[in-house]
């Protein structure tokens, strides 16, 4: 390499660095520093009422001011709320992504409806979460809402059900209510990805006589996985942070308490930003783990894509 | 030209500034449950005309938690976007901070309220909030289904379980299958610790943490209520009671589809406007006592009730303070009794004709409200949502068939003890 290039690329470095430094400003300011105040405070023995006057008492909120005693990490109701979250993530996750391929690859087959289609099918995404939660919470209510009307009048359902209610059913109401919500996300990532298969390699599989079904696994999936992987790891950490369907639908019941709704009772409840902080941090720490491990799992498949 | 332009665009500032000074905006915080925000609107506008200012009423969330986050939110940031807010009995020690002393404004009028209230509302020495209405646990009941089944009101628990069950089962065989005998609130939410609360009274098991903050909720008479309660759920109550608050419940009785309903006297008047399908048919009475009799059980209603207090970010305290002067007047409240069943909290108003030929039951049941039990709020202070909030899950486990009323409650006696070691809230 000639001393001539090495300036030029420098030069180029350099420009690079001034044209991404007002992104990097900006995310410092609207991510970085929220992130930084919220992991101070979890060293702090804030209060919501007197937010002006606390002190420093190191991990106190994480282990507890005797270790083991009144930390976060030592708070049964924490990993339940943990557990909580992980399962919903997991199965909704799971749920929207075969869903939305199964959506998907109707959408894919060329029709005159499909414009339409494909339109319809994000109302659901449109509609706020807040909004659908409600709208949910009545259809779904033991006395007036038509679901459970429908279903004792197909006599599917003796007497009505207690979906948002009994303890054996909010869960799965919450992830049903959620797979609704988000399925059209998937189904239009998933039908992007769909729509780069070229369509040369299907004529080709045709002609050598191979099934839709081989066609299918062989040709179609493994060309559009690297997207469904990526469309899943944004889904994923969206679903960690779950907050809004679950506090519209089941308020502050145990039953179905997530990362969130466990943050905010700690933060606004118990006015306790100390605590409440300690537990942010610790549902950022733990979307960061997923994530990274999500990425390393499927780092070969990723590879593909480029 | 210019000159008079000018004078003429001063005149106008001078005029606007000079309005300005008078004619303010004020903010109220007013609660939705039954008929509470129209009147509310209606009493501010009637106010807003007679001063000149302008009120706005914001509407707040139904659930008291809720409302308290979002109260607690806005206060805490220092906000004067809300002038004045309705606030619950239990918060007056959770908000003291962030609220005005009214003393100054009300020329002694708090002295014509009830004492404890007022007391209630006194924190130190600061009067952070005036009285609006106050409110008990009630229970209302169907008079025409009690009278077909020829069954009485009843006065203890294990009574009503069995009118509610006899007279559910006639209705479902006689062509009602949505018919339930008994719904409440079961929500996780701060309505479930006044039922709770109202069940181990009763039974004579403690009032949770005891005025001088020891923790009793671990005793055989609290268990055994919790238990009782848990067994109507799924017999005599839905199970969809569980995510109830005061309005699901009081839509399941008013649409004809309970014989009982656990609720605060604002359902009295909804229950008799013209187009309520159960129009004459209610009568209501204590809640029920627990046990049978010997064992001393007693009939037992939280004390609820709603009081007017002013932020202390208010840009226009004093204009506030009048307003919330005018809507505990005397006038405004035997208004509200009248058209929508808030009890007053001026003794004088329960002598008043009008007030006592609109709502029979509050003469009736003076010593229910007289009576009515405390929720720890005074003695756990700043702790007391998480008091609540692990109380109302607590009951919420057992309920839901997740958690049996013994380990519940040692649990929960556990919890509390780590929140006050020595019995010491603060």
């Amino acid at each position: 390499m000639t001393p001539q290039g090495t300036g030029l690329q420098r030069a180029r470095r350099v420009q690079a660095w001034w044209l991404v430094l007002p992104t990097l400003a900006v995310l410092a300011a609207v991510a970085g520093w929220p992130l930084a105040r919220t992991v101070f405070f979890s060293l702090t023995d804030a209060k919501l009422s007197a937010l002006g006057t606390h002190r420093f008492v190191g991990l106190d909120n994480y282990l507890g001011p005797r270790f083991g005693d009144g930390g976060v990490l030592f708070d049964p109701e924490w990993w339940a709320s943990v557990g909580n979250t992980l399962l919903f993530a997991a199965s909704s996750v799971l749920l929207e992504t075969l869903l939305g391929l199964g959506i998907a690859l109707l959408l894919n087959h060329p029709s005159r409806l499909r414009t339409l289609l494909r339109a319809a099918v994000l109302v659901p995404w449109a509609i706020p979460t807040v909004v659908s939660a409600r709208m949910w919470t009545w259809m779904l209510h033991d006395q007036f809402g038509i679901l459970n009307t429908a279903l004792v009048a197909a006599g599917l359902a003796s007497e009505p059900l207690a979906w948002t209610a009994d303890p054996s059913l909010s869960f799965v109401t919450i992830v049903m209510v959620d797979v609704w919500k988000t399925t059209p996300f998937m189904a239009l990532l998933t039908l992007a990805a769909l729509q780069m298969v070229p369509r040369d390699c299907h004529e080709a599989a045709q002609i050598d006589g191979a099934s839709p079904w081989t066609i299918f696994t062989h040709i179609t999936l493994p060309l559009i996985l690297p997207a469904m992987l990526v469309a899943m790891v944004f889904r994923g950490l969206d679903a960690l942070r779950v907050f809004d369907v679950i506090y519209v639908m089941t308020s502050n019941s145990r039953a179905t308490r997530s990362m969130s709704v466990y943050v905010r009772e700690q933060l606004i409840d118990f006015q306790k930003i100390g605590a409440g902080s300690a537990a942010a941090t610790l549902l950022f720490a733990t979307i960061a783990v997923v994530t990274l491990a999500w990425l390393l799992a499927t780092r070969s498949r990723m590879r593909e894509l480029d | 030209m210019q000159a008079t332009l000018r004078a003429a665009a001063l005149a106008a500032t001078l005029c606007l500034g000079a309005f300005g000074a008078h004619a303010v905006t004020l903010k109220i915080s007013c609660g939705a449950v039954g008929l509470e925000f129209q009147l509310c609107k209606e009493e501010s506008d009637a106010w807003a005309q007679k001063t000149g200012h302008e009120v706005q009423v914001i509407n707040a969330p139904n659930d008291s938690n809720e409302r308290l986050a979002l109260y607690q939110q806005i206060l805490g940031s220092g906000s004067d976007k809300i002038d004045i807010y309705q606030i619950d009995v239990v918060w007056p020690g959770l908000l003291a901070n962030h609220l005005i002393d009214l003393k100054p404004f009300t020329k002694g009028a708090e002295k014509a309220h009830f004492p404890a209230i007022v007391a209630n509302n006194t924190v130190g020495d600061k009067l952070v909030a005036m009285p609006w209405f106050t409110d008990a646990g009630l229970l209302f009941y169907r008079k025409d289904l009690l009278a077909k089944y020829k069954v009485a009101p009843p006065t203890t628990w294990d009574a009503l379980a069995a009118a509610a069950k006899k007279i559910q089962d006639g209705e479902r065989a006689a062509g009602n299958p949505k018919m339930w005998g008994f719904v409440w609130q079961g929500r996780a939410y701060e309505g479930l610790s006044c039922n709770a609360t109202e069940w181990l009274a009763s039974f004579g098991g403690g009032a949770i943490v005891e005025p001088n903050g020891k923790v009793s909720v671990n005793n055989a008479n609290a268990i055994k209520a919790l238990q009782t309660a848990a067994g109507w759920v799924g017999t005599i109550t839905p199970k969809a009671v569980l995510n109830y608050a005061e309005e699901d419940s009081r839509g399941v009785f008013q649409s004809g589809n309970a014989v009982f309903l656990r609720n605060w006297p604002y359902v009295w008047a909804l229950a008799h406007k013209p187009d309520s399908q159960i129009a004459g048919k209610v009568g209501v009475m204590p809640l029920p006592a627990g046990g049978s009799g010997s064992s001393g059980g007693r009939s037992a209603a939280t004390l609820g009730g709603w009081q007017l207090s002013v932020s202390k970010y208010s840009k226009n305290a004093a204009v506030a303070a009048d307003l919330v002067n005018y809507l505990v007047s005397a006038a405004v409240q035997k208004d509200r009794a009248i058209k929508a069943s808030y009890n007053p909290t001026l003794p004088a108003l329960y002598q008043d004709a009008d007030v006592m030929a609109a709502n029979p039951f509050m003469a009736e049941l003076a010593s229910t409200f007289a009576a009515a039990v405390s929720r720890p709020s005074t003695v756990t202070a700043a702790q007391y949502n998480q008091v609540s909030n692990l109380f109302w899950n607590a009951a919420h486990d057992v309920l839901s068939g997740k958690a049996k009323a013994p380990q519940a409650v040692a649990d929960l006696d556990r919890q509390l003890n780590k929140l006050a070691p020595a019995d010491k809230w603060n």
